[in-house]
């Protein structure tokens, strides 16, 4: 019994010329060979520990800045209501009575710490300039992968990687001296900075992201489906809508959430061309401030550990957890993806 | 495409195999078949006469240029970069790549299975929908019918009937060929190109699809490679041998397998190839 069990261990019994092959490699193995196949493993353990030390420094890392940013934001709720983040019953002494004031007013004699102005502010842009980014960024995309030659590619995806490089102070700055006015004219705004001109500026930088977002997503469907469309008669446009693009459509989800989560990031663009006006808005040609262009505006006066500042500690919090929970969710779609296509 | 005038007279000319074939029982007909991938050929002269409602095999050793020789049929090389052919290709005596040809209307006329399993990640019933929806079918009981005839004809349906709603990836391997041959069959090809269609398949799906291809034949016309010897002599009426882009050797299964004219070919189903 136990001869059988060890049996693939030892030499083999049978004259190795006249049996089949397989069965000769299963009996070529030897315990010496088994202990080099070992040592030879202790390297890759050390390189597996190395690349899970460095994983897990990141993790802390972030770790660290999440304690950090909260536990200065919590200190926010030791004087104010978390009420107050919505809005605050003020007595107007003109027109003697209590109004409800959704304002952001750090610096006055009642402070006001209303998000909801910052939120409008931070959705005004985002969501737009997500809306065109994803537009142009799926067809963009599409057309990179399902229809330029490799030759039109070679050239456009670096071009496009340079948009993406531009520091977001030149595309403010561009935004500001070249775009806003004939903007202006174009849509008869009352105000030349607004929402939506932070908006395209913002496009700027989430249209590349979200291009070579569905770009890889459409790429990562299996050829094989591609073949089997074809085969059944499918033009290529047909296979395009039909298949290829239902395949990665969790990638294009993904890759329009990310572009998202980095428009609601972004600050510079933001803080030059929008006018910065906390207003409580629905109009795209409205001038806003966003809860990241506020943290950049205030940051610099504000006096250390006051209320105020950790006021703008708690703006931060919710930007981290906001652009936290989209990125889980990216992540999560795209997990589904990958399952869905047994990559 | 790059290709020297084939004339009546060429075509009829004497060949390499030695197959007498009815004119009119011939469904594909290749003369002087060359394909490159660049500047490397990998078919070389093919001459073949696949019967109509037949299977013919196509049996040799890898990157002999089976899957080339087979993808000619519904003009799948065309979507390589840089495929080069020459010679001539016809299906009921049409020339498949004269310019006039409609490459989608040919391929719902000459459907394929893949080697790998390659359903669509969506519903089963949807995958078996997907070639008729091309077509035009939206009455859903026409396309209920459609699916439920063509799954029957894949021998896959008491599987999957209650669950037709369900993701075909859910399926095992073996299920998911045959849902592919469902998928292929929902067209109503006249032509079934099979690419080792069982080589990723345990011994009761293999055989399921050999009954399988056994009764397709009465109505379609089967090419079929396949790395299994046995299995082209199982299912095959005529088998070819290729070797490095040659056909070797075309002729009744029988007479490959009992009577090789060819020592290659004797070598090769001997298992005494290299
Ligand atoms: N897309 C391609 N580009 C360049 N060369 C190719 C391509 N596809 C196949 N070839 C070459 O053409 C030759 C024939 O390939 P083919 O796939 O037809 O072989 P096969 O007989 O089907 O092999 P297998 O049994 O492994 O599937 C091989 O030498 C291969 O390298
Ligand atoms: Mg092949």
């Amino acid at each position: 019994m136990m001869a059988q069990d060890i049996g693939w261990l030892k030499p083999p019994l049978v004259d190795s010329s006249s049996t089949p092959s397989i069965y000769r490699m299963t009996r070529r193995g030897n315990l010496s060979q088994l202990l080099t196949l070992k040592t030879f493993r202790a390297g890759e353990w050390i390189v597996e520990k190395l690349l899970a030390a460095a994983g897990m420094i990141s993790i802390l890392f972030i770790a660290l800045i999440f304690v950090f940013l909260f536990k200065e934001a919590l200190q926010f709720f030791k004087t104010v209501s978390p009420m107050d983040l919505i809005g605050k019953w003020v007595y107007d002494e003109y027109d003697e009575k209590w109004v409800f004031k959704t304002m952001w007013q750090a610096i006055s004699s009642v402070p006001k710490y209303s998000l909801l102005p910052l939120l409008c502010g931070s959705f005004l842009v985002a969501f737009p300039s997500t809306v065109i980014s994803a537009v142009f960024g799926i067809g963009c995309g599409i057309y990179l992968s399902e229809v330029a030659s490799d030759k039109t590619r070679e050239v456009l995806k670096p071009t496009l990687e340079l948009f993406a490089g531009i520091p977001s102070v030149v595309i403010g700055f561009f935004m500001l001296m070249v775009a806003a006015t004939p903007l202006q004219d174009i849509f008869h705004t009352k105000f030349r900075m607004n929402a939506f001109v932070g908006a395209l500026g913002v496009t700027i930088v989430a249209f590349p992201i979200i291009v070579t977002l569905v770009e890889d997503s459409l790429r990562a469907v299996p050829k094989a489906l591609r073949e089997a469309s074809y085969a059944l008669g499918a033009t290529r446009w047909q296979t395009i809508w039909r298949t290829t693009l239902p395949a990665a459509i969790s990638g294009v989800s993904a890759a329009c959430i990310l572009g998202f989560g980095r428009a609601l990031g972004e600050t510079m663009i933001v803080l030059m061309v929008t006018g910065n006006a906390a207003l409580v808005t629905g109009n795209v040609f409205s001038t806003v401030r966003s809860l990241t262009a506020n943290i950049a505006a205030e940051m610099g006066y504000v006096e250390h550990q006051s209320e105020h500042y950790y006021a703008l500690f708690l703006v931060g919090a919710v930007l981290f957890v906001i652009t936290f929970v989209l990125n889980i969710f990216a992540e999560i779609i795209l997990n589904r993806m990958r399952r869905k296509l047994r990559m | 495409m790059n290709r020297p005038e084939t004339t009546e007279k060429n075509l009829k000319t004497e060949h390499k195999s030695g197959v007498e074939m009815d004119e009119a029982l011939v469904k594909i007909k290749t003369r002087a078949l060359s394909v490159y991938y660049g500047a490397t050929q990998a078919l070389k002269q093919v001459d073949m006469d696949i019967k109509k409602q037949a299977v013919t095999a196509l049996i040799g050793p890898s990157g002999c240029g089976k899957s080339t020789f087979l993808r000619v049929f519904n003009r799948m090389n065309d979507m390589i970069p840089d495929t080069r052919l020459e010679g001539k290709a016809t299906i009921d005596g049409i020339d498949i790549y004269s310019p006039n040809i409609n490459v989608v209307t040919l391929r719902r006329l000459v459907g394929m299975v893949f080697q790998k399993s390659n359903p669509f990640p969506k519903t089963i019933f949807d995958n078996v929908a997907y070639g008729p929806k091309l077509n035009g079918v939206t009455n859903r009981s026409q396309l209920e019918e459609i699916v439920e005839r063509s799954l029957i004809q894949a021998a896959i349906w008491d599987e999957v009937k209650d669950r037709l709603h369900r993701s075909a990836m859910e399926l095992s391997g073996g299920q998911q060929q045959r849902v592919c041959i469902a998928r292929a069959l929902a067209v109503s090809p006249e032509i079934l190109l099979m690419d080792e269609p069982a080589s990723a398949l345990d011994p009761i799906s293999t055989a399921k699809i050999e009954e399988l291809i056994h009764d397709l034949k009465k109505e379609y016309t089967i090419v079929i490679v396949t790395h299994n010897m046995q299995q082209a002599a199982r299912v095959s009426d005529y088998t070819g041998f290729f070797l490095l882009g040659e056909l070797i050797e075309f002729d009744k299964t029988e007479r490959i397998f009992e009577v090789p004219k060819d020592k290659r070919t004797e070598d090769y189903i001997t298992g005494r190839f290299g």
